[in-house]
């Protein structure tokens, strides 16, 4: 048996004094998302460390973690005395004295799981997001709430290094490790000087000037942070959006002004949604169904007041908007061919100006698209024969690649779209009208009855959207709900019965939950 | 061509004697087996010790001036059997695999291995897939050990002593004739330390000087009766001078005091854990010298008895610290304590968990609760009774972090494979779906949820053959991706459904790669490799053990094929297996493999086109069926600034490396006309050029046009 090389001695009955005997190690855990890059992060701090005179370990778990999931690195360090330290090869909870997340939820996670802790840890996070499969599927918005992570790791650390750091990378033109790297630096959480941190780069010798740009941009960062004010979640809807410009003939844009003259009687609470919902109308359609936009806009301010604070025709103002401006193939061909649209595409892409591109549309028009764009009385005569339906639909049903950059691609879509005047004669048109007409007087009459509840009844039309399949199913589910309203008669609270329905709908994709809580209602 | 290259770190294995190696646990453990003399590698790739197979396949040319073979096994049965090679002769041989899925498959060879017994000294290097971060069953290779009787080595995870254990490996190999199993667990693999390394060693015996000079002992062949001498061996002889060797070599170690009333004994692969709870319980120091006596048995199979019985002597209490679950060691030392009427009260998973990691809390708890039991008096008073928990840093943050699995990456030519088959079981109803291992596992997860069972890598056909019925008209569908497929698919999968005359669909995911344990060669691989033979289809293999019905994809982005194609295996009135032979390279590996190739096209004035994807934010209305069909990181969500919005559109971010797949659900699912493709064309040829001044100028006239003859919204 082998006595270790550590010396034996005599220490019967010697009572710890409870220090932690650690306090020169230094311990660094990251959490990351996986293909970030965090194993050429846990190298380049291992270099500055070896390179300052540190002993240093570091170990992660790779595996299949690397293909997108959560994954975790771990690097510990102590000056090299000569002597072989003893270091962990897992981060414990309550013993890490640096945090690098990098990505806003992955610091939430290293905050739950106990390696950030008021006492000691420096979180390094980029606060942008990655969002997880879980919350892109949702039918709704199912992104998480990242206010709470920011507000959480504002007393969960010691001190909080946290800024949009992937925004940094792209900005340089590389990856995130880079920017980790410089926000570790500029933190000062490690006591070693820059130069060294930017020598390592340097000797990773790939992509240097790139990398030492995001490490330089967000040393800076993390130097001048105060560690206390953190950035908030960025407002999504900003209040000082410059209101779009407007352009074209002198006599619409005089006709546009008399509409928006008419906005200006409207409440104050209802007048922003109500222009942004007369720019949809008008822009979907013309001039005149703005018109008819308002006219529905102040039949719901008629019935409303001001003790209500304007719900009900706030609401109407946005959702008789977006029914008005259902989807069809002409509102797609009409956006698509736009020079806005064309400067859009160029921009998400980064074509610069001289750049060559060129642009392919997905489409798949079935018949009961062509049925929508035919005049009334023909559509419906052929939705009317199953035979005639089918037959049709073997002939347009496939999918179809459009070259919008091609001159022929480009002419197609511009017949299309040339049908937009006459859109309100086309069979699709008798069904919209008829439908939001129906929706819109339940919801008038149910507002007389249960203010609360009429308003629910606006907000369900949220759960009508897209094309096709997509908007069949969201019908479906309309349909649904709406059908509770005759259950919920008797019921105290409708309206928020209602509400709930609704968010139930736009939780999952089919209607299974749905239907088992109008099942409940029934009993 | 694996997904990560070591070229750059195989140079570190050209070290001489006295040099300072510093690096990764598995490069130590490659030049540890270069010093050793060893004669022949091979393995097969699996994590964590994926990266011990790149590094080996990267160093051949070191290997091969030493003279060492190096085989990428067909399977851990394969590479096991190689060791063979050491049965007769003295050549030293080492294999790798994970564990303990690898060594479930390698348990036929191991069992007949050991009962011969080896002259050569024959190491099995596992990787102990176990705990954070493992991707299989939770279980032990340690009962591999006791059945076969192999010995098993568990060092001290720090690189010196790893790389020791290397040597005594092989050591101990030849003093007892028996195969040894050095255990490493995930993050020992990838651990970044140093050691000192020494000259490197050709083999004393290579195989090549075994093939010129053949022996044979027919007493070695597992066959009755010298089967039964074997058994009989292994107790007498081999036991006795494995206890012998590792006795007399002290391969277990002693730390700390002699005369304490308490000890720890322990696996060597917990030692730093413990350690650690040791100094945050102020009773060690960063270097690990110990104020409680540590026996850590870098030998954790056959146990010494006289050593433990020594270590217990005079101590009231000892803890074993044994990660996971059955408690071999501990009901071992039980037995080894009470057999000599020792007083010493043994603990093992009392304070501990029975199942699961040993994390830095769990150890921490679990030493401070067996002091505190045994051996308050050396606790501090903190310890002994800990003040109130700290404050509450966590909050509500569970309810708000989503759970973040691992899925498919960008641009995954296996995501169209799954988006196709929920739309033809949206169309046909849902069926059984047995999955394999591999990448294409991720299916099981949302958004696909497709997949109910997974029975072992290229057995997924198999664990469907009992769904055959003339009873039934709906028929199961399993895959089984490439690796799988050369590993134990063609035979235990497609060769048993042809035999009894399964009428099932089987699909085969062919990525051109072992890509989910970092994109190794295999049969059908189509790349070139210099020293692996490659290009071969995998469609042949499959009419070769008599499949009728095949049908091959060589786009799998092609999902209305894709979905075409599988809709006819459904429903075709053929009997007989329906085969289905799914082709695209992996994005992960061809990006790797194309991105240097395109820049210097780029560079070089070449004409390339490169695509990509993005949606139209205007006509996405937000309700992400898109996401639904495919879970691409690329492809995510966003909100727009507009208050008549209530749901985030989807969008794609610059990472997306246009694989197509969006536009191809897009279509196939009838979703919505938002997707669109772009093409960059860059160094644009002299017609480019042309047709684009045309139709921009086209196209420019009839943009104005028509919007000057109506209102115009233009954001600022």
């Amino acid at each position: 048996m082998n006595v270790g090389k550590h010396p034996q001695v005599k220490s019967l009955g010697v009572k710890s004094d409870g220090v932690d005997t650690t306090g020169d190690i230094i311990k660094l855990a990251m959490l990351a998302v996986g293909g970030q890059g965090g194993g050429v992060l846990s190298d380049w701090i291992i270099d500055v460390a070896e390179s300052n005179g540190y002993r240093a370990q570091s170990t992660s778990v790779a595996g299949v973690a690397q293909r997108t999931g959560a994954t975790i690195y771990y690097v510990e360090m102590t000056p090299d005395t000569g002597r072989e330290p003893v270091f962990s090869l897992t981060p414990a909870p309550g013993d890490v004295d640096i945090m690098i997340a990098a990505e806003l939820m992955e610091a939430g996670r290293s905050i739950l799981r106990g390696f950030v802790t008021p006492d000691r840890t420096t979180l390094i996070m980029s606060s942008h997001r990655i969002l997880a499969v879980s919350e892109k599927m949702v039918p709704g918005d199912g992104r998480r709430d990242s206010s709470k992570v920011i507000e959480r790791a504002q007393s969960a650390a010691k001190k909080v290094v946290a800024f949009d750091m992937e925004r940094e990378a792209l900005d340089a033109g590389t990856v995130i490790s880079a920017s980790l790297f410089g926000a570790l630096a500029g933190s000062g959480a490690l006591p070693f000087l820059r130069e060294s941190y930017e020598e390592t780069i340097r000797a990773g010798g790939r992509g240097v000037d790139a990398s030492l740009a995001a490490f330089g941009a967000c040393f800076e960062k993390a130097a001048s942070s105060d560690g206390a004010s953190l950035p908030g979640v960025q407002n999504e809807t900003s209040p000082d959006k410059p209101a779009p410009r407007i352009e074209g003939p002198s006599e619409l844009l005089d006709q546009w002004n008399a509409l928006t003259a008419r906005t200006q009687q409207l409440p104050d609470a209802v007048q922003p949604m109500a222009l942004a919902g007369l720019h949809k109308v008008v822009d979907y359609q013309d001039v005149a169904y703005g018109d008819a936009y308002l006219e529905q806009v102040e039949r719901a301010v008629a019935a409303d007041s001001a003790n209500r604070d304007w719900k009900f025709s706030t609401a109407a103002a946005k959702y008789v908007a977006n029914a008005m401006v259902y989807d069809d193939i002409i509102r797609v061909a009409d956006l698509k061919l736009r020079s806005a649209r064309t400067k859009r595409v160029r921009d998400e892409v980064g074509a610069g100006k001289d750049t060559i591109l060129n642009v392919t549309e997905y489409f798949h028009p079935r018949a009961q698209e062509v049925c929508g764009t035919l005049p009334a009385g023909l559509g419906l005569f052929i939705e009317n024969r199953p035979t005639l339906f089918r037959l049709l639909d073997r002939l347009v049903n496939r999918g179809r690649r459009i070259r919008t950059d091609s001159l022929t691609g480009y002419f197609s879509l511009w017949v299309l779209a040339a049908l937009k005047p006459v859109r309100r004669r086309l069979r699709r048109h008798t069904v919209e009208a008829d439908h939001r007409d129906k929706w819109f007087a339940q919801a008038m009459s149910s507002c007389a009855s249960d203010y609360d509840l009429g308003v629910e009844v606006l907000n369900c039309r949220r759960l009508i959207k897209g094309y096709s399949d997509t908007h069949a199913r969201g019908q479906s589910k309309f349909d649904l709900v709406m059908s509770a309203l005759d259950q919920l008669a008797g019921k105290s609270d409708p309206a928020s019965l209602l509400r709930h329905l609704r968010e139930v709908a736009l939780a999952e994709e089919g209607t299974g939950s749905l239907e088992t809580e109008l099942a409940l209602l029934r009993t | 061509m694996a997904e990560r290259s070591f070229a750059k770190e195989v140079q570190k294995l050209k070290m001489g004697e006295g040099d300072i190696f510093r690096g990764e646990g598995i490069l130590a453990i490659t030049k540890a087996l270069l010093e050793n003399g060893v004669g022949y590698v091979g393995g097969y790739q699996g994590a964590p010790i994926s990266h011990l197979m790149d590094v080996l396949a990267d160093a051949q040319e070191i290997l091969g001036e030493l003279g060492v073979h190096f085989e990428a096994s067909a399977s851990e049965a394969a590479a096991t059997a190689m060791l063979a090679a050491s049965v007769h002769y003295p050549i030293r041989g080492a294999v790798t695999f994970k564990s303990t899925v690898g060594i479930n498959v390698a348990s036929d060879a191991l069992a007949n291995l050991s009962s011969g017994g080896v002259a050569g000294g024959a190491l099995i290097i596992v990787g102990e897939d176990y705990g954070e971060g493992s991707s299989i069953m939770q279980e032990r290779s340690h009962a591999f050990a006791m059945k076969s009787q192999v010995w098993l080595l568990d060092p001290r995870p720090n690189l010196p002593s790893i790389v020791k254990s290397v040597k005594d490996g092989f050591e101990l190999s030849e003093a007892s004739n028996t195969p040894v199993m050095l255990e490493v667990r995930i993050r020992s693999c990838h651990v970044h330390g140093q050691f000192e390394a020494h000259d490197n060693k050709k083999p004393e015996m290579s195989v090549a000087d075994a093939l010129e000079n053949p022996r044979r002992d027919a007493q070695r062949v597992v066959l009755p009766p010298a089967a039964f001498q074997h058994e009989q061996d292994k107790i007498t002889k081999r036991l006795p001078a494995a206890i012998e060797f590792i006795e007399k070599n002290k391969l277990n170690e002693l730390f700390g005091p002699d005369d304490e009333k308490v000890g720890i004994i322990l696996q060597g692969g917990m030692y730093n854990g413990v350690i650690r709870a040791l100094q945050r319980l102020g009773l060690a120091d960063i270097y690990g010298d110990t104020k409680v006596p540590l026996y850590v048995m870098n030998v954790t199979y056959p146990l010494i008895d006289s050593e433990v019985t020594a270590f217990c002597e005079g101590k009231d209490a000892v803890l074993v610290v044994e990660e996971g679950q059955p408690n071999h060691i501990e009901q071992a030392i039980g037995a080894i304590l009470h057999q000599a009427g020792a007083s010493t009260r043994l603990v093992g998973k009392g304070p501990f968990p029975v199942a699961g990691e040993y994390t830095g809390q769990v150890m921490l708890d679990g030493l401070r609760a067996f002091l505190k039991d045994h051996a308050a008096g050396l606790l501090s008073d903190r310890d002994r009774a800990p003040n109130v928990p700290a404050a509450d840093v966590v909050g509500n943050l569970a309810d708000v972090v989503p759970m973040r699995p691992p899925g498919f990456c960008t641009g995954c030519p296996e995501r169209p494979i799954f988006a196709a088959t929920k739309l033809v079981e949206r169309e046909l109803g849902q069926h059984h779906i047995a999955s394999d291992i591999g990448c294409h596992l991720f299916s099981v997860l949302p958004p696909f949820d497709i997949g109910a069972t997974t029975m072992g890598f290229g057995l997924g056909p198999a664990s469907a053959s009992a769904f055959n019925t003339p009873d039934a008209t709906r028929r199961s569908i399993s895959f089984v991706g490439d690796g799988g497929f050369w590993h134990n698919g063609l035979t235990s999968s497609i060769g048993n459904a042809v035999f009894n005359r399964n009428d099932g669909v089987i699909v085969v995911v062919d990525n051109y790669y072992s890509a989910a344990t970092g994109g190794q060669d295999i049969l059908s691989s189509r790349a070139d490799n210099r020293t692996k033979s490659t290009k071969h289809p995998i469609s042949e293999a499959v009419k070769g053990v008599g499949v009728k019905w095949v049908r091959e994809i060589d786009r799998t982005y092609d999902v209305g094929k894709m979905a075409k194609t599988l809709k006819e295996a459904l429903t075709t009135p053929e009997k007989g297996p329906k085969v289905i032979v799914a082709s695209s390279e992996c994005m992960l590996n061809r990006q790797r493999r194309e991105r240097p190739l395109t820049n210097k096209a780029i560079g070089n004035g070449e004409r390339v086109v490169k695509p990509r994807f993005g949606v139209d934010e205007d006509v996405c209305t937000g309700d992400h069926a898109c996401m639904r069909l495919s879970g691409c990181p690329s492809l995510s969500v966003k909100k727009l600034d507009d208050p008549l919005r209530d749901d985030p559109v989807a969008h794609i971010d610059q990472s997306c490396v246009g694989c197509g797949n969006c536009g191809e659900v897009a279509d196939a699912a009838v979703l919505c006309p938002s997707f669109y493709r772009a093409d960059t064309i860059h160094n644009p040829n002299g017609l480019d050029r042309f047709l684009d001044r045309l139709r921009k100028r086209v196209i420019d006239w009839m943009q104005a046009r028509r919007e000057s003859r109506q209102l115009i919204f233009r954001e600022q």
